[in-house]
């Protein structure tokens, strides 16, 4: 058994910012990752970061960009938090050594990005996560604050109060990768998820092979609601083989959509006929596929993006990554031949409901980053606004889990009187209802209400030891396969009612499979078939929540498009979808967005750019 | 071979008395493997020749029997254009058997998590298209650090050495929260670091050069780079620079270095690796520091 007041799960950006702020705090914290920190996929990330430094510049209207690129789903609170706090917390990472790129008087550099009234993404290169993230590890050696690496955490030790607001966590179970060794963590004030996004959920994706919901699904599975899980935002640009991103970078400088005719179809066929290529990414992503189903694909799955009339200079100039990206991960070289490429999944703009100080439902469980949903993103993501939630949002939860008083948060979570029952008829019952209930397939993630550690230690160990016992059945890849395939054919771009019903049938199919799961590799050293076992009964259930969100709201707003209601409904459906496990027959409720901040309401409005 | 000179330490036999349960089935496909009753090879099936690839991949594990002793397995991996050696892998393993172990997040050589040494020389396995390399493909673990399983390899001796250099800003002058201004920079010096901050700790460096393979206490190419980072940093001050230089020209620090540029060969990120620790061997001299 180990024992800290703050325990951070995960060491991307939110982690690391969480446990720098809860180990200034004067709080004993501990991060454990499946992943040593700088393997995080917070590298991955290359636009910037959003905030407003300069003169001329203003909190304000980075908080009027967010609300209004959000489609109007996020909550006004989070969002003003967001722009006040994001540029104190970025010239805090130049203090730590972060490389930003500079001007020639030597201030850092602030480029324009999409649906910005004012260029406010502060840069790296093209590599502001990579530097993000390294300068935080830094920061996380310097303090000595303590790091398992390759611990796998397997559940949380929450305790079993019929209601989940009256639930209290008390720390985590994980085992360690290399020895297979299965111990339960305390926490004496607070545990923080920080797992990033679900983005394996998905078939076509441009996120890393972690991300695999696990934060979602244990803090789901212990009562916590998921958040607004329907709005995935699809990049229009990845690689069609590995997922690999394609930067906006490419259309900014002048490339070219083209379909298997040569036609550049984006004008050709009216989709946008004054942004072109430069549209919305959500919109190029649906034209895209558009030309696919219409036939004029090419090898009937993708569409060539040309950059060969920049010339060599201006792609060596400008783009020179994106040479290496297409010429490592695809075999072709853009200076000779276009690109292919298709929509990808690439960021989840719900998840954990939490408050403005990272707290969920759940006394003690705290999220942060792209796991969690404060609301900032609401139905869309702007570029450049994920980097600064994790930085500023950790560092919140961080301060808050350790004890610092931030203030009485105007969010709420939970179940409530502010909250609205749905009725929608469900073509499968979701979550374990009906299904035998042995851990493998349905643990609730609470325990009783003493001892609540000791007891989820013993579950996880039971849970290992069946896994590893079963002799034959199904192999978890198969059943992964088969749910991101099916979230990937309907729960993508396009969604109708029919698909997305196709959807939770097979996740239900899925979910029956699971019960014949079985761990081929014996040994208990560096056992990655027992986690990926694992991983996968955690995507089930965050794919199953993302394909009931997606079922539910019957109206197009932001990344999610509705084929019977292709048009934003603010009558109806100015309100957030809560999904919660309740001990395995999950239900679904809304609660309505906050549109109020400090000083004004932000009305809605047309959203045109 | 290299990846065959370690002596597994905690060996757990399939009787320790730990593994409950004498007959359960875990330990019988224990048993199994050992006398060999299982195929774990994935045979060369139907598949024409041209559209597969033959991979041979390094097996180890110090806990099921007959993997003790170091083999390779054969693999026949459909073929795809834009397949990396990563992709290959993965399929083996999803496909083929699912004990196949290794490290991999992002798939974009950002993470460095799967440095592997791919036909006698470290790369990113999701970096390098198979179709350029000459079959069968030899895919074995980074060489001169200890064996986990498999591809795995130990890394905290890398990680030891890459705290040892003090790889963070020193400067304790973090401004109050009213005060937003930052340290001016000049683009030209952001330049003369950026190569330098691009190291994804993969660890391909260290695998390739001889010299730490036989001085275990030598700081090694990546953490060298990582000091030259800050030490060519102009936030940090004079003081601190001078600090750092007395890291790096100590006995096992710059002056170890034969300039054999295996570590900028193998660089994936391209890091002039060699140049860098060569600049700070002559910082050293400036400053009139000792050297050996």
């Amino acid at each position: 058994m180990y024992e800290h007041d703050v325990l951070v799960v995960g060491a991307g950006g939110a982690g690391l910012r969480a446990a720098i702020a809860a180990h200034e705090a004067g709080a004993d914290t501990a991060i454990v990752s499946k992943l040593h920190p700088v393997r995080s996929h917070t590298g991955a990330a290359e636009g910037g970061i959003n905030a407003a430094l300069q003169e001329g510049d203003d909190w304000e209207l980075h908080a009027y960009d967010t609300m209004k690129g959000s489609d109007y789903l996020a909550d006004a609170p989070a969002v003003e938090t967001l722009a006040q706090d994001a540029p104190e917390d970025t010239m805090r990472l130049e203090h730590w050594g972060m490389p930003f790129s500079r001007e020639e008087d030597g201030r850092v550099s602030q480029r324009p990005f999409g649906g910005l009234s004012y260029p406010r993404t502060t840069y790296a290169g093209a590599e502001t996560g990579h530097h993000l993230l390294h300068t935080m590890y830094e920061q996380v050696v310097k303090r000595g604050i303590q790091v398992y690496d390759e611990w796998y955490v397997m559940n949380l030790a929450t305790t079993d109060e019929a209601d989940p607001n009256d639930r209290q966590c008390e720390g985590i179970v994980a085992y360690d990768v290399q020895t297979g060794k299965v111990e339960g963590f305390k926490a004496n004030q607070g545990v923080i998820l920080a797992t990033g996004g679900p983005g394996q959920a998905f078939d076509h994706t441009t996120n890393a092979v972690s991300c695999t919901g696990d934060g979602h699904a244990m803090a789901y599975r212990a009562g916590a609601p998921l958040e607004d899980m329907e709005f995935i935002q699809f990049h229009p640009t990845s690689l069609p083989s590995t997922g690999v991103l394609i930067s906006e970078g490419v259309r900014g400088e002048g490339g070219i959509l083209y379909n298997n005719d040569g036609e550049r179809f984006m004008f050709e066929y009216g989709y946008a006929n004054n942004s072109g290529e430069l549209a919305s990414r959500d919109v190029v992503a649906r034209a895209e596929l558009d030309e696919v189903a219409e036939g004029r694909g090419v090898e009937d799955e993708y569409v060539h993006l040309d950059m060969r009339h920049l010339g060599e200079d201006r792609i060596l100039d400008r783009l020179e990554n994106i040479l290496h990206l297409a010429e490592d991960f695809e075999g072709v070289d853009g200076l000779v031949e276009p690109m292919p490429v298709k929509p990808g999944q690439h960021y989840a703009m719900g998840g954990i409901e939490v408050d403005e100080n990272g707290q969920t439902c759940i006394d003690g469980l705290y999220a942060a980053g792209e796991c969690a949903c404060v609301s900032v993103h609401g139905g869309n993501r702007l570029g450049g606004n994920a980097l600064p939630e994790l930085i500023v949002f950790g560092k919140r939860a961080g301060a808050h889990a350790a004890g610092d008083d931030l203030g009485e948060p105007e969010i709420r979570t939970g179940y409530g009187d502010d909250v609205e029952d749905d009725d929608t008829e469900l073509p499968v019952a979701p979550g374990a209802s009906g299904l035998d209930s042995a851990d493998a397939v349905a643990d609730g993630g609470v325990a009783a209400e003493t001892g609540a550690l000791e007891q989820a230690v013993e579950r996880e160990r039971a849970r290992v030891d069946r896994l590893m016992d079963k002799d034959s059945g199904v192999q978890h890849a198969e059943i992964r396969a088969k749910l991101q395939n099916a979230m990937t054919d309907y729960v993508n771009v396009f969604r109708n009612e029919e698909g997305i019903e196709k959807a939770l049938e097979i996740i239900r199919e899925c979910r029956e499979e699971y019960q014949d799961v079985y761990v081929d590799d014996p040994s208990t050293t560096f056992n990655t078939d027992l986690q990926q076992t694992i991983e996968t009964r955690n995507l089930i259930d965050v794919a199953e929540t993302i394909a009931l969100g997606a079922l539910v709201r019957n109206e197009f707003r932001g990344a999610h498009w509705r084929q019977e209601n292709q048009v934003r409904d603010d009558e109806n459906w100015l309100k957030h979808t809560l999904v919660s496990w309740d001990d395995g027959e999950p239900s679904i409720f809304y609660r309505p967005v906050i549109l109020e901040g400090e000083e004004k309401t932000y009305e809605p409005k047309v959203r045109s750019y | 071979m290299s990846t065959q000179q370690q002596e597994p330490e905690s060996q757990e036999s399939p009787q320790d008395p730990e593994m409950k349960g004498a007959e359960s089935p875990q330990q019988r496909r224990l048993k199994e493997k050992q006398e060999g009753m299982v195929d774990e090879h994935a045979e060369d099936e139907a598949e024409a020749a041209g559209e597969t690839v033959h991979i041979k991949v390094f097996r180890y594990d110090p806990e099921v029997a007959d993997k003790q002793e170091p083999r390779f397995d054969d693999f026949h991996v459909p073929f795809e254009k834009g397949m990396t050696v990563l992709d290959a892998v993965m399929y083996a393993r999803d496909e083929f058997d699912s004990s196949l172990t290794f490290r991999h997040s992002c798939r974009q050589a950002v993470c460095g998590s799967d440095a592997f040494f791919v036909n006698g020389s470290q790369m990113l396995g999701c970096k390098t298209q198979l179709s350029e390399l000459e079959q069968p493909v030899r895919i074995e673990p980074l060489p001169h650090q200890e064996v986990v399983k498999d591809l795995v390899v130990d890394m905290d001796h890398f990680y030891d050495q890459m705290h040892a250099v003090e790889p963070y800003f020193q400067d304790e002058d973090t401004p109050a929260a009213s005060d937003l201004e930052e340290q001016r920079q000049t683009p030209e010096n952001r330049e003369k670091i950026k190569m330098s901050s691009r190291c994804i700790w993969c660890g391909a460096c260290m695998s390739s050069c001889n010299i730490a393979a036989g001085d275990n206490e030598y700081l090694g190419p990546a953490a060298i780079n990582k000091a030259y980072k800050f030490a060519m940093d102009d936030r940090e001050s004079e003081e601190i620079k001078e600090h750092r230089l007395r890291i790096l020209e100590q006995e096992h620090g710059v002056w170890r270095c034969q300039t054999q540029f295996s570590c900028t060969e193998v660089c994936p990120k391209d890091i002039p690796l060699t140049e860098h620790i060569q600049e700070l061997k002559r910082e050293a001299v400036k400053k009139n520091l000792k050297f050996w």
